[in-house]
């Protein structure tokens, strides 16, 4: 078991390594694909072991994405400029400023949110099941429409972040951005995974399953619930930094706060894959974006009711997800001792 | 910014009279939601879609030369069996089940509905012109469209006229006796499943009504759907469930802030500020209800 996982994690992480030379076409699909897992597996974090179902991660996502960009500009440029300018080539960065700004813009992404997610945690967190969910329904659709309003980011004409510098080859800046969304997915993926060995999921799934319980056992729930929110905008914000790098164009609620796609989309991943799982969030992303590419193009203009029957049709009849079924289905393989006669009693229900 | 308000008493009568009116519409709203959240405990976040469409048809009639007005009949009409309708299709398969499964089951065909409003009439702000003329008050220095004045009475009108179906009739004893206690009145023979098709029905032909006198009033826009579902739920915390007299004067309430919000921030805040104060209610009520070691339920 141990043996077989280590080949499954180095045959990724080699595919991963591999895979924007071998097919060069689907390099910014790829990336993308990254950035989705990370948004799945960050939103799962709270969605799925916490039970605080959020709709307002996308907050932290655009807030990344626009402090990244606003970091790379307004370290060498003046920002008002930039923007009032559209974008047109009044500036420009030199190949080092452009990757100097870009890190610092990214650790500022990451910083950031998760600064305001501990910041307004207190008094969101107390909020519980639906209330919370539509009041983080109602944070990103307010940080969209307040970003939209702001001049000095844009305001509805949007920002252009700055162009990637002329070095190298043509395929240079997909490669940058496939490279910089891998390593970020690399390492979400192993400081979540290594947070779901300790104690601290334990206590996620205890507020899960009873948070009075939780708390009468002696848990400080709320500071654990902070500290899984403020995890979670730390990994979005980063996801939204390159995000933006990526897109090289951000507008307030189609690309940064856009609560209709990706505010969705997060939650879908999450789900279609099993709520709760490490690997679920990671599969249903992958297949969600697959599905996507694929059918988004032959659905041309009715993306969005396709989009709005896969939710309804996932929420009805698939809402365990594919681990969820997997488990039901297979669940020696998930560590779980089954006893044949009860099972066959199960069947027979059935 | 505070001091240009009462340096312009007039502007601030205005805004008053304009956001009362628009909180007797939003209150109507709010009453279909909180009629279904009580009955079947389900937020309904393809509300506001609900009313966009019901604000189409009356569009839809004033297109081909029928008086707009009409639309406040023939809107709820259509919307009913179009509520029944979705109620059969995904409705009641999430009824008992997780709050978070019918939010999200929701916002499915809210995203849905947008769409398909979009393709079949296009992405333009459209009104329906009802010809009513204007209201002057206080020597021509405030200004009210007659418009406004007919949709206030046209939603007072239909807010007690359900108050009274609700009172009277047998299935508005049903749907009171589901809502206090489902199990309970099923053993007692209400036929639970209709009674919820009937209440989704119900608020579903409301919003039709409410979509009509927009349309009239205001303007309509396939995306514009979501802030009148937040407005609704807004409404509905601060008033509490089955509180109508409450849902009445915080929907006027929330109708004088907006117009407030609009003359103070600009325009381009108004939807934001309407979603902030969403938040702000949610935290106000969190900490109120924390130090009795509560939450909201």
């Amino acid at each position: 078991m141990k043996k077989n996982n280590l080949i499954l994690y180095a045959a990724i992480l080699i595919f991963g390594l591999v895979a924007p030379f071998v097919f060069p076409a689907f390099k910014v699909q790829l990336s993308i694909l990254c950035v989705l897992i990370i948004l799945a597996i960050t939103w799962n974090i709270q969605g799925g072991e916490m039970g605080y179902n959020s709709f307002g991660n996308i907050l932290f996502y655009g807030l990344g994405m626009y402090l990244c960009a606003s970091v790379q500009v307004g370290m060498f440029f003046p920002l008002a400029e930039w923007t009032e300018s559209g974008g047109e080539k009044t500036f420009v960065h030199t190949p080092a400023q452009f990757f100097q700004g870009f890190g610092v813009g990214l650790a500022v992404a990451a910083i950031v949110p998760t600064i305001v997610a501990g910041l307004i945690g207190y008094s969101i967190l107390g909020l519980r099941g639906h209330y919370f969910a539509i009041c983080t329904l109602g944070l990103g659709v307010a940080a969209g429409e307040i970003s939209g309003g702001i001049e000095i980011i844009g305001a509805g004409q949007g920002f252009t972040t700055p162009p990637f510098p002329n070095i190298g080859s043509l395929e240079a800046r997909g490669e940058f951005f496939y490279f910089c969304s891998f390593i970020a997915l690399v390492l979400t993926f192993i400081a979540v995974k290594s947070i779901y060995s300790t104690r601290f999921k334990l206590v996620l799934n205890a507020i899960r399953d009873n948070e009075d319980k939780a708390e009468a056992m002696g848990i400080q729930t709320m500071k654990y619930k902070i500290i899984g929110w403020m995890i979670s905008a730390f990994f979005c914000g980063l996801a939204g930094g390159i995000m933006g790098g990526l897109v090289g164009y951000i507008d307030s609620t189609d690309v940064a706060f856009d609560g209709r796609e990706m505010g969705v989309f997060m939650v879908l991943m999450a789900i279609l894959g099993g709520k709760g799982t490490l690997w679920g969030p990671v599969i249903g992303a992958t297949i969600f974006h697959v599905f996507k590419e694929g059918f988004w193009t032959f659905f041309l203009g009715w993306q969005y009711v396709a989009l709005g029957v896969l939710i309804v049709v996932i929420v009805i009849y698939f809402p365990e997800g594919i681990m969820g079924w997997l488990r039901e289905k297979y669940p020696e393989r998930f560590g779980e001792v089954v006893d044949e006669a009860d099972r066959k009693a199960q069947v027979e229900l059935k | 910014m505070d001091l240009l308000i009462f340096q312009a008493p007039i502007l601030m009568v205005q805004a008053s009279m304009d956001g009362i009116l628009l909180g007797i519409l939003f209150a109507l709203i709010a009453y279909g939601m909180a009629l279904q959240w009580g009955v079947m405990n389900i937020i309904n976040i393809a509300q506001g879609d609900l009313v966009i469409l019901g604000g189409y048809i009356a569009y839809f009639m004033y297109l081909y030369g029928i008086h707009p007005a009409w639309g406040v009949i023939v809107s709820p009409i259509i919307m009913y069996f179009v509520g029944i309708g979705i109620y059969k299709l995904v409705i009641n398969k999430v009824v008992d089940r997780d709050l978070f499964i019918s939010i999200l089951a929701t916002f499915g065909i809210s995203i849905l509905f947008m769409q398909l409003m979009n393709f079949a009439f296009g992405a333009d702000v459209v009104l329906a012109n009802s010809g009513y003329g204007t209201t002057m008050l206080f020597d021509n220095s405030v200004v009210l469209p007659n418009s406004k004045i007919f949709a206030a009475v046209i939603s007072i009108v239909f807010a007690i006229g359900l108050v009274i179906y609700m009172k009277r009739s047998k299935l508005g004893r049903a749907i009171r006796a589901t809502a206090q206690n489902a199990r309970a009145a099923k053993i007692l023979g209400v036929d639970t499943e209709k009674v919820y098709a009937a209440t989704f029905g119900i608020n579903a032909a409301l919003c039709g009504v409410a979509g009509a006198l927009i349309s009239i009033t205001f303007t309509i826009h396939p995306y514009m759907g979501l802030p009148y579902t937040i407005r609704s739920f807004m409404i509905v915390i601060v008033a509490g469930l089955g509180n109508l007299p409450g849902v009445a004067l915080s929907g006027m309430g929330l109708g004088v802030f907006e117009e407030f919000a609009d003359y103070i921030l600009g325009t381009e805040f108004r939807i934001g500020s309407v979603f902030l104060l969403l938040v702000l209610i949610l935290v106000y009520r969190r900490f109120k209800l924390s130090k009795k070691r509560e939450y909201l339920k």
